[in-house]
């Protein structure tokens, strides 16, 4: 314990996505998220930190668990909360987004929490409203707190990301998850595999950031020496079209069993959920103690809390 | 010493402190009931960040003096401090760790100075969300006055009256590489700490 501090704080006055933020912004949200995380093991799990911050939760499109994850960590903040779901609102009556974000807006609100199903909703967001914008999944952007919560879970295990193998296995065009992973493991060093069926890896995506990633068609090439094995969900609902054979088939081909784990038996799996079991894990991989699935969801409200603490000062003293 | 600090006077030189820290450390273990286990009646938590260095000095004097082992903890009041709106930076939060049960022990709260009596009140609301002490005592190296709330230190190394723009400099080997209080001057000190 030193009286240095955690990272220099963050340059940005929101959360859109990680592209722009570097890896000691990343650092710093780590840091108040390791101390949050203590604070889910005391006996009254609350801190008076937002009293008087009024935060919506602003859904545009399905979701349960980020949204309870986001919730959690306002009423553990201490934040007042309000949720505002797209189903059975003025949005179903025709309103626009920049109307519902203005009208939002007038009744005094501190933070945003936005899901839409278009990318750039956030950012447009951060241009109709004075409140502090964090992005909860933006179409197949970006999810920055997934990420944030996946690499924190990876330190976990392996304090310096720097020249970690992470493979990132599946549905990457469609996902933001992977994006935000992608730009948030490279920040901090670590050697990425994407890895999928060659309809589902768009192309050109190895110049996303300025280290390059290995691409790879071939789960046991995505495997070897990795270090973290990192799951993406199937998004059936989202394809429209089939871009492979049959769920049978991908599993075949890119779902991880048990015998991939006994092959590698320092490699981690992890999976942002919900796990489509006998798709991209095995079931009894997803019940496995090196798949750490569950302990992400706690880091998930641990660093959503860490994201709304930090940035909710810059919102106020701006 | 900080950036624009004009050194008025030395208050306590090594030698000072560390008698201040045995008697501290006297004061406490007078508060040990007769039958009853240091171990397990007493507890030390430490405020970050000078507060920790200086609760650790103090169990291991207690250790050496008397024999007695105090378990120690780690506590940070950040997130519990009332000054959120007014914050012009960004806050640091940093570790709180309490590797005991708080519930039924003398719990000895330790800083290096007490100012505003903000601090206390931010960490007192943190040690009753962790557990209920039978008692909390607040240890500390100064209290220089100018208290915004009615707050006292029960354990105290020096009394040092100081006035507006006037700052106590508490300076420890294991962060500082010196052991010392000073009183300096500082036009540019924001008064919130304490």
């Amino acid at each position: 314990m030193t009286l240095e501090g955690n990272g220099s704080g963050l340059q940005h006055r929101h959360l859109l996505g990680l592209e722009t933020w570097s890896a000691d912004e990343i650092k710093t949200v780590h840091a108040a998220a390791r101390q949050f995380r203590e604070v889910l093991d005391r006996p009254i799990r609350q801190v008076p930190s937002l009293r008087g911050v009024t935060v919506v939760n602003l859904f545009f499109e399905a979701s349960t668990r980020t949204r309870v994850s986001f919730e959690l960590a306002e009423k553990r903040l201490s934040a007042d909360t309000v949720n505002f779901a797209a189903s059975g609102s003025s949005v179903s009556k025709g309103e626009t987004l920049k109307d519902t974000a203005q009208n939002i807006e007038a009744m005094k609100i501190d933070m945003v929490v936005v899901r839409h199903r278009s990318p750039g909703a956030p950012q447009f967001l951060t241009r109709c409203v004075d409140a502090t914008v964090i992005n909860a999944g933006d179409g197949a952007h970006e999810h920055p707190t997934q990420a944030l919560l996946d690499t924190l879970t990876i330190t976990e295990y392996h304090p310096d990301l720097t020249g970690l193998r992470v493979s990132i296995l599946g549905d990457i065009m469609f996902s933001r998850v992977a994006r935000s992973n992608i730009y948030a493991l490279a920040a901090l060093g670590a050697e990425i595999t994407l890895c999928g069926p060659r309809t589902l890896i768009p192309p050109g995506i190895n110049e996303m950031v300025p280290g390059g990633l290995r691409i790879t068609h071939r789960l046991d090439e995505a495997l070897e020496g990795c270090d973290v094995a990192m799951a993406l969900r199937i998004q059936l609902e989202r394809q429209g079209r089939q871009l492979f054979p049959s769920v049978r088939e991908y599993h075949n081909q890119f779902g991880i069993t048990r015998a991939h784990l006994d092959q590698h038996p320092d490699m981690l799996v992890m999976h942002p959920g919900p796990v489509n079991r006998g798709v991209e894990l095995a079931s009894d991989v997803v019940d496995h103690e090196r798949a750490v699935i569950l302990s992400q969801v706690t880091n998930g409200v641990a660093v959503r809390m860490a994201v709304l603490y930090l940035l909710s000062g810059r919102s106020l003293t701006a | 010493m900080e950036p624009n600090d004009v050194v008025k006077a030395q208050l306590l030189d090594e030698r000072d402190l560390g008698r201040m820290l045995d008697r501290m450390a006297q004061q406490i273990v007078e508060f040990l009931e007769p039958g009853a286990s240091a171990t397990d009646s007493l507890a030390l938590v430490g405020m970050q960040s000078r507060g920790v260095f200086l609760a650790r000095r103090i169990q291991r004097r207690i250790k050496e003096m008397e024999g007695l082992d105090v378990p120690m903890g780690i506590l940070d009041a950040t997130m519990y401090r009332d000054d959120f709106r007014l914050r012009l930076k960004q806050p640091e939060i940093r570790e709180t760790r309490i590797p005991f049960d708080l519930t039924e022990r003398r719990v000895f709260l330790v800083d290096d100075v007490l100012y505003t009596g903000r601090t206390v009140r931010a960490a007192l609301d943190a040690l009753m969300d962790i557990g209920r002490p039978a008692a909390v005592h607040f240890v500390a190296i100064v209290d220089r006055g100018l208290r915004e709330l009615p707050i006292r230190a029960d354990i105290v190394g020096r009394q040092v009256p100081t006035l507006p723009g006037e700052e106590v400099r508490v300076r420890l080997k294991e962060c500082d590489d010196l052991d010392g209080v000073w009183l300096v001057a500082n036009p540019k000190a924001a008064g919130g700490r304490g």
